[in-house]
């Protein structure tokens, strides 16, 4: 028997000056998910089970960039976006353009064991969720009164911003302070409360190693914009060695191959786990800002960003827990 | 050194037996389209306009699935999707659920240079098609008889059919038989310069009868496209397992992680990595190498190189006497 990790993160690119009371809430909720997905482990549920119930977690609880509290399009509507994929057999699912589903990763998994393809989108994926009776709601539960805020902050900046919640009181006093802070990402500075896309990774005892991704996608998007979360080989990988789930400037992380890139470099450069994240953050970002999870078959876990914070946790079964924001 | 190119229209079980009468349009059109590319790079246009200006040519081909001649949802409609890519800056582009855009490649080509994003799809990619002005038509003009005829007999077999199989004829009779393992189109193109400047393009209608919002490998960067500064992929097959194996960032990466030639690495992806029945590819390397390899029973194939070889061909070349 193998010995199972994890991995969870909340999004990478972080204020520096995030209230303490959201770093707090943060902190809490990457915990609780931790937790959760250890207690799964412990009653030996499959990775690719364990993935999808903590993406859940998190899709659910509105304080990230996923599900309920994803960030709004141009047109201040939600549209989700997700993918799973399980390392043995490499079988993978992915979704775009949801609306009324309420857990995205759970719908990429049903286009996995239920679909023959790999990935559906907008009206056709929302089609496939009515016929498998997946639970779905109406797009305004998706929208937070923070997310609508952020949204007009952002339409006045006549910009994409990559990350979505300003603090009211960096807000209220100064609006323009957004144009000062030496911290960018995707272009925008981050003076900003920047959860994003959440993701888990998992190897479990039986060395199987499965990723999941879920995201909002970025604040003022355009309507049918597609990031890395759902695209395999960028935010989202599994395969026999390694699990790997990606997050932060998702174009960056497309030209990156990033999640299949830390696999690649396992496989055909022979890198342990550590190695081939840090080697993928620093040679393959070009000068995009972005952060990674990672686990091993051998239940060895990683993480690597180069930008300023992410929101991530780790834990292994000889007892290793982590939950941090800052390096 | 020196440019080369190569482009496809489609791997997949194509019949040896294939009438003459379906063959010869289909290789007519690999070889206007292959001096339309070779012309394009001896008056030194960049590789990433040449792909382009090929896999138009390649979508304006009713006898092949991407553009006019896109395989049909099982509604009955058109999806397109297509995908760019420019090895030197690693910039790209793509589209996907395109209905009225003639051709879709030029349209991922507007998103990687027009948007900050990469990816545009169904109504937004419509909607930004609209803005930026390229040419549409109704829906109606991508659907072809045949690809009428395809959907009819992909529905009566209730499954859901790579592109490229023969329909029956109209007295109900096959031209051909059906082969089990279906037939795959796509069209896509990779070229470089004397410079070793990469690109690649990669444009499909999917899969005969496949469901509706369906995203395959062509857009996806790193499954159907792929260039850097060693070399540019464009993959073709079943998408599902193209995706799988990350088929065209594999490529490179055998060649960038473990010091492949072009030729070992484009084999070792489709033979080794790939299931069988299911990938080709073409692919260039900076120094003007081409590899064509494929899985499948044969692949509607391309290329041309600064030293004056040119190939044309569908099914597996004799070498040797073994095949």
């Amino acid at each position: 028997m193998g010995r199972w990790a994890i991995a969870v993160h909340g999004g990478a690119g972080v204020d520096p000056n995030l209230p303490l009371e959201r770093q707090e809430a943060a902190t809490a909720l990457l915990t609780r998910c931790l937790n959760l997905g250890i207690s799964a482990l412990r009653s030996s549920l499959p990775a690719i089970d364990v993935v999808e119930l903590v993406v859940r977690e998190l899709e659910t609880d509105p304080l990230f960039n996923s599900g309920r509290g994803s960030a709004l399009t141009e047109k201040g509507t939600v549209e989700m976006e997700a993918s799973i994929m399980d390392g043995r057999g490499r079988r993978c699912g992915a979704v775009s353009g949801l609306t009324t589903v309420k857990n995205p990763i759970s719908l990429a998994r049903l286009v996995m064991d239920k679909s023959p393809h790999s990935y559906l989108a907008f009206s056709g994926a929302e089609d496939f969720a009515r016929q498998h009776g997946v639970e779905t709601v109406d797009n305004e539960y998706f929208i937070t009164e923070d997310n609508k805020g952020m949204l007009k902050l952002a339409k006045e900046a006549d910009s994409i911003l990559f990350d979505y919640r300003i603090p009211s009181t960096a807000f209220e006093t100064c609006g323009a302070a957004s144009t000062e802070s030496p911290i960018q990402m995707n272009g925008m500075p981050i003076s900003v409360y920047a959860p994003e896309t959440v993701g888990c990774v998992v190897a479990d005892t039986e060395g199987r190693c499965a990723a999941a991704t879920s995201t909002g996608g970025l604040m003022n998007k355009k309507v049918g914009r597609i990031g890395d979360s759902p695209l395999i080989g960028a935010g989202t990988y599994a395969g026999e060695v390694c699990g790997v789930s990606c997050t932060g400037e998702g174009e960056a992380i497309i030209r990156g191959t990033l999640a299949r890139d830390v696999a690649a470099v396992m496989e055909y450069k022979g890198l342990k786990l550590q190695e081939a994240v840090d080697f993928v953050i620093k040679e393959r970002l070009d000068e995009g800002k972005a952060g990674l999870i990672a686990v091993s078959s051998e239940g060895e876990v990683a993480y690597g960003f180069n930008c300023n914070g992410m929101f991530r946790g780790c834990a292994t079964e000889d007892g290793f827990m982590e939950v941090g924001i800052w390096e | 050194m020196g440019w080369a190119i190569a482009l496809h229209g489609g791997a997949g079980d194509i019949p040896l037996n294939l009438p003459l009468e379906r063959r010869l349009p289909r290789e007519a059109a690999l070889h206007r389209c292959l001096q339309i590319g070779v012309d394009a790079l001896k008056s030194n246009r960049s590789p990433l306009d040449v792909v382009e200006l090929v896999v138009r040519e390649l979508e304006n081909h009713p006898n092949f699935n991407a553009g006019i001649g896109s395989v049909l949802t099982s509604d009955g409609t058109v999806e397109m999707e297509a995908c760019i890519m420019d090895g030197n800056t690693k910039a790209c582009g793509a589209v996907s659920g395109l209905t009225t855009v003639v051709n879709a490649i030029s349209l991922a080509r507007l998103v990687m240079e027009k948007t900050p994003h990469i990816y545009l799809a169904f109504d937004g990619a419509e909607a930004f098609a609209r803005e930026q002005g390229v040419e549409t038509v109704d829906p109606g003009h991508f659907i072809t008889p045949e690809n009428i005829e395809r959907l009819n007999q992909a529905k009566e077999a209730n499954r859901v059919q790579i592109d490229y199989t023969p329909p029956v004829q109209k007295d109900g009779i096959r031209d051909v038989p059906v082969p089990e393992g279906d037939q795959i189109g796509t069209v896509g193109c990779v070229a470089v310069d004397g410079h070793g400047n990469l690109a690649s393009a990669t444009s499909t209608g999917g899969l005969v009868n496949k469901m509706v919002g369906r995203i395959g490998d062509t857009p996806i960067i790193g499954a159907g496209t792929y260039a850097n500064n060693l070399c540019a992929v464009s993959a073709t097959g079943k998408g599902e397992a193209i995706i799988r194996a990350t088929v065209a960032r594999d490529v490179a990466a055998l060649m960038e992680y473990k010091g492949l030639s072009l030729e070992e690495a484009a084999a070792h992806v489709v033979h080794k990595c790939a299931p069988k029945g299911t990938a080709g590819l073409v692919a260039v390397s900076a120094t003007g190498e081409v590899a064509m390899p494929f899985n499948t029973t044969g692949m509607f194939r391309a290329c041309a190189t600064e030293d004056g070889y040119t190939e044309v061909t569908i099914w597996p070349l004799v070498q040797n006497g073994d095949v």
